[in-house]
């Protein structure tokens, strides 16, 4: 991967299993700061896992991983998942309203949120004032995945990681969500690693972009790779995908 | 009661084998194994009762308060085996209530220290506290499997694992509860507790034996609070490493 960029977060050779059974092998890279990853692969790749490997969800059963080049066992757990942030696939919410999740980032360390800095977070995902008080069970896909968008911003996280969050959702969703991407990253200078199954949105959304098949890296760099993909596995991939 | 007037009762046990035969129910052999367990243990507990009572020495009431907590905990941790020294957690909390609750009995000299009290008393507090444990077990178990996006939800957000586990351990212990609590609002409404049924046949005022069961009553409304919260807060931590990482339950 080009490396003008400061590393964000940076593999070095590793490994996970689970019960003997190698879901990442030997993966070595870096996400660029500030700027927006794909990752890319067929189901059961091992994407959702290196994921959660990157905000301490999971921990490598082998090799090193630095968040803003420190080590990543250095960081206290929970002041990680603050610093990393992440939006998972399903956005499971916490029974009650859209306030009651916002606030969740908050209340767990023992503060408040404002109803006024609330309002702005939803600006911020495209919502408005009057979802405030709306059960979460109310919602549709689309406005969870914003709502569960909006709560991981809360804690202004600077590395911000994505499970598919456009994977379930109509067309007009998909769009809002991929503008809301692009906002963030801009606004907030967040480093963002964001797996999809959309090559357009990779090659259109994402500066750069990891291909993983079978718990291996296949190949990084820059998003438009996908475009004319000189690996023959990347190639037979993104064909498979396109048809 | 004579062995043959005893004997009779088998009555009832004839009427759900007969049934069982006609609607092919195939409980048969089951009732059968109920039935012969339910004679041995019970008529083995009655002559090693009658032991202890006439012998009335401290370390036998212990052997046998000892014995209920290991045969209760072998049984409530089978619910638990996915809990990470489950055993212990469990055999503790049995202790404690007998600790507690016998220190009360006996401490304001409620019921008088002999073998005749405390036995029995301590069966039906252990006893309870062995099937609260298996229903809060039970719930606990289901809860941790079904939440468990909400509880990776909370630790993603930086939330520590007593936050992550917080909800998924109220449930679980309220639930459990809420049968005892529930039992007890219509205690002599719809039926007349056991103990006390078995004092009034066996001849006892039904005022005293109200007073004891009331004494019953309340002493297992700690045991069922105690049970699940014991158990419950020395459960979870085993369920997150040192990391605050959720592990998989085997």
């Amino acid at each position: 991967m080009n490396m003008l960029y400061e590393p964000a977060i940076h593999f070095q050779q590793v490994h996970f299993s689970v019960n003997d059974k190698m879901i990442l092998k030997s993966i070595t890279g870096s996400f660029p700061k500030e700027q927006i990853t794909t990752l890319v692969g067929p189901s059961g790749a091992g994407k959702t896992t290196l994921l959660k490997l990157c905000n301490g969800l999971l921990s490598p059963s082998n090799g090193h991983i630095l968040v803003d080049n420190q080590p990543i066992s250095t960081y206290d757990p929970t002041a990680l998942r603050r610093h990393v942030g992440i939006a998972l696939q399903a956005a499971p919410m916490i029974a009650g309203t859209v306030l009651e999740n916002l606030a969740l980032p908050r209340t767990l360390q023992g503060q408040k949120l404002l109803q006024q800095e609330a309002i702005q977070y939803l600006e911020d995902v495209g919502l408005n004032e009057s979802f405030l008080h709306q059960s979460t069970n109310d919602l549709s896909g689309g406005q969870r995945q914003k709502v569960s968008i909006a709560r991981t911003l809360i804690n202004k996280s600077s590395i911000l990681l994505l499970d598919e969050i456009t994977s379930a959702l109509d067309r007009q969703s998909v769009q809002d969500i991929e503008k809301l991407i692009v906002t963030i990253n801009k606004k907030y200078n967040v480093t963002m690693i964001w797996i999809t199954h959309n090559l357009q949105q990779a090659l259109t959304i994402g500066h750069y972009t990891w291909v993983m098949m079978n718990g291996e890296l296949v190949e990084t760099g820059k998003s438009s790779l996908l475009d004319a993909p000189t690996n023959p596995r990347v190639a037979e991939f993104v064909q498979g995908v396109n048809k | 009661m004579t062995y043959t007037a005893l004997s009779l009762t088998l009555i009832f046990v004839c009427i759900p084998l007969l049934l069982s035969k006609i609607l092919k129910l195939d409980l048969e052999k089951d009732t059968l194994i109920a039935t012969l367990r339910s004679i041995i243990q019970l008529l083995a507990v009655g002559y090693i009762l009658k032991f202890v009572f006439d012998a009335n020495s401290y370390s036998y009431i212990l052997l046998m308060v000892a014995l209920m907590i290991i045969v209760a905990t072998l049984n409530a941790r089978k619910k638990g085996a996915g809990i990470k020294g489950i055993t212990w957690k469990i055999a503790l909390t049995l202790v404690m209530i007998e600790i507690i609750t016998q220190g009360v009995l006996l401490g304001f000299h409620i019921v008088p220290a002999t073998a005749q009290y405390i036995i029995p008393i301590s069966g039906m507090l252990i006893g309870n506290s062995m099937v609260l444990s298996i229903l809060f077990l039970n719930r606990f178990t289901a809860e941790i499997i079904n939440h468990k996006d909400q509880m990776e939800l909370i630790l993603s957000l930086g939330g520590t694992p007593k936050q992550a586990i917080h909800r998924q351990l109220i449930n679980a212990i309220k639930a459990s509860m809420i049968p005892t609590i529930e039992s007890q609002k219509t205690i002599g409404l719809v039926q007349l507790p056991g103990m006390m049924s078995g004092q009034i046949i066996g001849g006892a005022d039904p005022i005293h034996a109200v007073q004891f069961q009331l004494l019953i009553i309340f002493a297992l409304l700690t045991t069922a609070t105690l049970s699940s919260v014991m158990i419950g807060f020395l459960s979870y931590p085993a369920l997150f490493n040192e990391r605050m990482q959720l592990l998989e339950m085997k």
